[in-house]
């Protein structure tokens, strides 16, 4: 089995579903001949031509109400937003058009598309490189948020998103883009959308996180371990639809649980997640539902370390979780 | 990292080499192109006329129909049997003109005017009026406020209230069309304040880009809600904008049936032909207030309408068939009272239907299969409901 890392998978993926369906097309800045700023689109162009593989003008809006436009006629868009930052130029059409266009034409309409964009910190990109916006998302009715954190899901999960029949927004853990590496099969697979997974099981307590933070959740959890405390691990991989068996089920287990992610704290998802958890398993609760998050600041240049989540922060409130 | 900024840069100069601002300029190179005048006379070159005179009475039968709904459906919402209602009274001709210069196979992409089109591509009258009531015969099923039809049969797309966001979707299904092959041309309608908003520029943009088979019609009816159209954009005419996209611009006289057609019409030929978009301005007015919601008497004196009321497109249509000899003052009483009957009648089977969709249906279509959560939150409402049914009432005091 090939070994991938985050971008070969996104890329084998786009491939394999633009060969199997001619309906499939690719948009966005940069890429056509380039092949992406990440390279993720890479070779498609040769491929499938400047037809299906097609650079835009300089203008998120115009990229979403055109892929929607796409959508209606029968094509399956799967647009490229460079930097998850820069999708707020098309936050009305995907808010008030894409996510509810079938809602408000009763089905007569529908704009399935896959709205791909790099998100998160850790790469020395400031404000404008590096947020977590998946939460506006997550709070608008009509749209699939989906993360993956390794190159068998983003393959997988890709390859669902394409063929699902509502819009997706696909966002790319851009920090572990070439570090996460694994084997992934070659050929078509799918990774369902709205199932959670337990990546290590543990008594002690549940540590919920996706995408690059499922890394950090992950060496937490591995650091814990030597402390003796044995902690389950899920990677959320799907925030909406959303997985509460999964996670009602492990926290039932473990009485107690720590969401990470690296969006500011408030109205971030581990609240909604925090709320959901509380109303399931009141009773089964030895501590607060605690979150270990990016701060309520914009996200910052030289300490994003300091900003971001990381095991040290996770592997603190571990401690403090199973001592409360 | 892209985007970087050019910091520090000191304005240059100017050398002399803009080109100089001459007043009156735009609307000397885009003269109002107009076939019939306001006396009915045919005044543009006859083999530009693109309608038969059965045509041309066709059109104005359902011309007839759009007014007589919209004053109808203003006076149900003022007797408070709609919540709301934004018609098109005046703007008949740029509406029912442009659409009916397209092909059966083209899209429609309208603003939230275009109801005739919507009647032209075979909406039935009752089911639009089921969703003025929103009501258990709303083939939206009570979703939308009223006025935001949609139409799949007749390819007429969903409405939303922000404005110019159906541009970009115009461009992107005939983009669309051509990778599929498709002779489709897509045709989308906005204000002038419309222009002002970004998804008019990129969406003119994309579409000039690549050269994509649509049209673009801007109803310049002079007023955005209370923003008169000087306050919207320093061009002079809204058809020059289309220069600096790169595509064909065009000023028409919006109330004029016959040449608003026959521009769309050479508009869709030149897109189905590869010759890219056009930008057609509809030169037309607003005679009535916004919407319903909206009293045009708190900012708009009543002298600058009352000019546009004798340029009234209908009235303009009657007197071009009138000299023809294909409509009568008989025939034309003929007509409206048939449309009286049409409404009344109609109106009636609208209001038959129960006055809401089904419980359910509200955690319907929000994606092709409910999700765990919307199945939850369903049977809460359904308990919560059942064990007060004042949940449903506006006021719960009512019960």
């Amino acid at each position: 089995m090939p070994t991938m890392n985050i971008i070969q998978a996104v890329n084998d993926a786009l491939r394999l579903e633009m060969r199997r369906d001619p309906d499939v097309v690719v948009m966005g800045e940069d890429v056509g001949k380039f092949g992406g700023v990440f390279r993720a689109t890479q070779g498609l162009y040769d491929e499938f031509g400047a037809d299906r593989v097609m650079d835009t003008p300089l203008a998120e809006g115009g990229i979403i109400g055109t892929a929607l436009g796409m959508a209606l006629y029968g094509l399956r868009p799967v647009p490229e937003i460079q930097f998850a930052d820069f999708i707020f130029p098309a936050f009305d059409q995907i808010v008030n058009e894409v996510a509810k266009y079938r809602y408000r034409s009763a089905g007569q309409y529908s704009c399935p598309m896959v709205i791909r964009t790099p998100y998160g910190g850790g790469i020395k990109g400031g404000h404008y490189h590096s947020q977590s916006p998946e939460t506006h998302f997550v709070h608008t009715a009509g749209l699939k948020v989906v993360v993956p954190s390794n190159p068998y899901d983003a393959k997988g999960m890709l390859i669902s998103a394409i063929r699902d029949p509502d819009p997706v927004l696909f966002f790319e853990p851009k920090r572990v883009y070439r570090a996460a590496k694994g084997e992934v099969p070659e050929g078509e697979y799918q990774v369902p959308i709205g199932k959670a997974k337990v990546t290590r099981e543990g008594s002690a307590l549940t540590l919920v996180a996706w995408g690059s933070m499922w890394h950090e959740a992950e060496q937490a959890a591995r650091e814990a371990e030597a402390e003796g405390i044995d902690c389950e691990v899920i990677d959320l991989r799907s925030l909406q639809p959303l997985d509460t068996d999964t996670l009602v089920q492990s926290v039932k287990k473990t009485g107690r649980a720590i969401v990470v992610h690296e969006a500011p704290r408030t109205c971030g998802f581990g609240a909604e997640l925090a709320a959901i958890l509380q109303e399931k398993c009141f009773l089964h609760l030895e501590a607060p539902i605690t979150r270990v998050t990016g701060f309520d600041t914009p996200f910052p240049y030289t300490l994003e370390n300091e900003y971001l989540p990381r095991a040290p922060r996770v592997l603190k409130a571990i401690r403090e979780v199973v001592s409360y | 990292m892209r985007r970087e900024h050019e910091v520090g840069a000191v304005p240059r100069r100017q050398r002399g080499n803009h080109r100089e601002w001459e007043p009156g300029r735009f609307v000397k190179e885009f003269p109002l192109y107009r076939l019939v005048a306001e006396d009915g006379e045919l005044v543009g070159p006859p083999d530009e006329v693109t309608l038969s005179d059965a045509e041309v009475l066709k059109l104005y039968e359902l011309m007839v129909l759009n007014r007589a709904l919209d004053e109808r459906m203003i006076t149900l919402q003022r007797q408070g049997r709609i919540g709301f209602y934004i018609g098109s009274i005046g703007e008949e001709a740029s509406i029912l003109g442009s659409a009916a210069a397209m092909d059966e196979q083209d899209w429609i992409f309208p603003c939230y005017r275009e109801h005739g089109a919507a009647l032209m591509r075979g909406m039935p009258l009752v089911t639009f009026l089921c969703e003025l009531f929103g009501n258990a015969g709303d083939a939206l099923k009570g979703r939308q406020m009223p006025c935001h039809e949609a139409w799949r049969p007749g390819r007429f797309t969903s409405i939303s209230s922000p404005i110019s966001t159906q541009i970009s979707h115009a461009v992107g299904a005939a983009w669309a069309a051509r990778l599929k092959g498709d002779p489709m041309v897509a045709i989308t309608y906005f204000g002038e304040g419309g222009t002002s908003a970004h998804d008019f520029h990129t969406g003119l943009n994309f579409a000039a880009v690549r050269k994509l088979p649509v049209v673009f019609i801007c109803r310049n009816n002079g007023w955005a809600i209370s923003v008169p159209r000087e306050r919207q954009t320093g061009s002079e005419t809204i058809a020059q904008k289309a220069i600096a996209y790169g595509m064909r611009g065009e000023r028409v006289d919006g109330n004029d049936l016959l040449a608003v057609h026959a521009a769309t019409r050479r508009a869709r030929a030149r897109a189905a032909a590869g010759e890219g978009p056009t930008l057609i301005e509809c030169v037309t007015y607003r005679v009535e207030g916004h919407s319903t919601s909206d009293d045009p008497r708190a900012y708009r004196p009543a002298e600058l309408v009352e000019p546009w009321k004798r340029k009234d497109p209908l009235l303009r249509m009657r007197r071009f068939l009138a000299r023809r000899g294909a409509l009568d003052d008989a025939g034309d009483e003929r007509i409206r009272a048939g449309v009286r009957e049409e409404l009344q009648r109609v109106l009636k089977e609208a209001e038959a239907f129960a006055p809401k969709p089904p419980l359910e249906s509200l955690f319907e279509d929000v994606y092709a299969e409910p999700t765990p959560l919307l199945r939850e939150q369903l049977a809460e409402l359904e308990a919560a409901v059942a064990a007060d049914p004042r949940v449903a009432n506006p006021r719960h005091s009512d019960a």
